[in-house]
């Protein structure tokens, strides 16, 4: 279980804007943070993986105080998570089998780069650098790399958003495969209806700065856009 | 008559430097480039003086502080034995301190070119700072640490006026071929000067055309590849 209450001040486009973010995530859930640009989003994921500081608050997960205002304040290295970033951020000097290999902590067998490697059907490319491979294809390795130290709690910041629709359907089937295989807690950010009702079945709608709504897609999602979307699916 | 000393001092001069300025350079340059204090300017600042003051100013202020009725050049003197003037470790240092913007600005830019995420990757991948400097970042920004070191080199080898306070013209230790040139033309020597200035003249051309074509294919590689 993640217990996240978190809030921080944040300066956009918009002007200053105070980020509230209050919840409890269950472990193996499959949650997605939906919600216009600039609502806070990206910000709820960088705090979550300890890359940027809320002004105040706690992040619990399981039995481990990740961040407690004035207390505690977990390092990234410390937080054992997977993240994957929407510019896949592959190492460019390495192979798709070297950032791989860098991922593995000190000690770990090497034996679950080959098994990442077909899950994610990687293998004839494991030699390759990653310049040379397309959008879709960087996003499988960025995935498999994020998984190499099993973590617990997997995050993607809009994974799929630069890559064309089918290649997005198939890489959410990745997605939701390596969720269910790594029995993963899984907390996606994403502003595109479709993929969010294909893959999560809870969604917390960030709305400036707070959570106006959580439940499933059916409920949370707006009504209007959501029906656009069957339709779409229907014809 | 040609004479190889001076030539063979200069090269080992800048190459001391150069490499002195690698292994300084790199931590000061980390630093300049990830810290957000507010007090970083003044760093930057002085880091940024040899661009913009007359190397007679800062070899004036070296020679100075070297000289060992003063301060530094004493502590030097009475406990490690260590003169720095008119010698050739004082002349390494005096360089070092006149070329660091040559190495620092460009591997500053270096860091700063490298893109965040795959820092923040790299810690969220459970890898602490110096696992990141030299397995991230330093290979990915190899135009700006090869154009760094070139550029060190090559200032190192320009110099005059610093090498002249600090070092002198004292031959086998701190006659360089900017001293020698100067002093052929004292002489009226124009031919001999003519030799020793041409020979440095290709040099630093065929040194500034090999930056660029570096940093011209290190972006290729990146954006095409």
């Amino acid at each position: 279980m993640i217990e996240i209450k978190i809030n921080r001040k944040l300066f956009g486009a918009n002007g200053e804007l105070r980020l509230v973010f209050d919840t409890i995530i269950r472990r193996g859930e499959f949650v997605t943070i939906y919600g216009p640009s600039g609502a806070g989003k990206t910000s709820v994921l960088r705090m979550l993986a300890g890359l940027l500081k809320p002004d105040g608050g706690s992040i619990k997960v399981e039995d481990q105080v990740w961040f407690e205002s004035g207390k505690v304040d977990l390092p990234p290295q410390q937080r054992n998570i997977g993240i994957v970033f929407q510019d896949y951020s592959l190492f460019p000097n390495m192979t798709v089998q070297g950032n791989l290999e860098f991922a593995l902590s000190k000690g770990q067998s090497p034996e679950i780069i080959g098994e990442l490697l077909s899950l994610m059907e990687l293998e004839n490319l494991r030699d390759k650098r990653p310049a040379v491979l397309s959008g879709g294809q960087q996003q499988r390795v960025a995935l498999a790399r994020a998984l190499i130290r099993k973590p617990k709690l997997l995050l993607l910041d809009e994974p799929l958003s630069a890559l064309d629709t089918a290649m997005q359907i198939k890489l959410q089937e990745y997605i939701l495969r390596l969720h269910q295989q790594f029995n993963l807690t899984t907390i996606l950010v994403s502003h595109d209806i479709a993929e969010v009702a294909r893959l999560s079945k809870r969604v917390l709608l960030l709305e400036g700065g707070r959570v106006s709504k959580d439940g499933t897609p059916g409920e949370v999602l707006p009504l209007e856009n959501f029906r656009n979307f069957i339709d779409g699916m229907i014809s | 008559m040609f004479d190889f000393e001076p030539f063979y001092l200069t090269f080992k001069l800048a190459l001391a430097t150069t490499l002195i300025l690698f292994i300084v350079g790199i931590p000061l340059a980390y630093f300049l480039a990830f810290n957000r204090s507010p007090w970083k300017v003044l760093l930057e600042a002085v880091v940024g003086l040899p661009l913009v003051l007359p190397p007679s100013v800062l070899g004036f202020y070296l020679l100075l502080a070297f000289s060992p009725q003063n301060v530094v050049g004493k502590f030097l003197n009475d406990y490690f034995d260590v003169r720095l003037v008119f010698t050739f470790p004082g002349l390494v240092i005096a360089s070092v301190i006149y070329s660091l913007p040559f190495m620092i600005q460009p591997v500053q830019s270096g860091f700063s070119m490298v893109p965040r995420s795959l820092v923040e990757t790299a810690y969220t991948l459970g890898k602490n700072k110096f696992t990141v400097l030299t397995r991230v970042l330093m290979p990915n920004m190899k135009a700006a640490l090869i154009s760094g070191c070139v550029l060190s080199f090559a200032h190192t080898i320009g110099e005059f006026g610093i090498v002249l306070m600090v070092g002198g013209n004292i031959p086998h230790e701190t006659r360089v071929i900017s001293v020698v040139i100067y002093d052929e033309v004292e002489a009226m020597n124009y031919t001999q000067a003519n030799v020793y200035s041409s020979i440095l003249l290709i040099f630093s051309f065929l040194v500034l055309v090999s930056v660029y074509l570096v940093n011209r294919r290190a972006l290729k590689v990146h954006y095409q590849s």
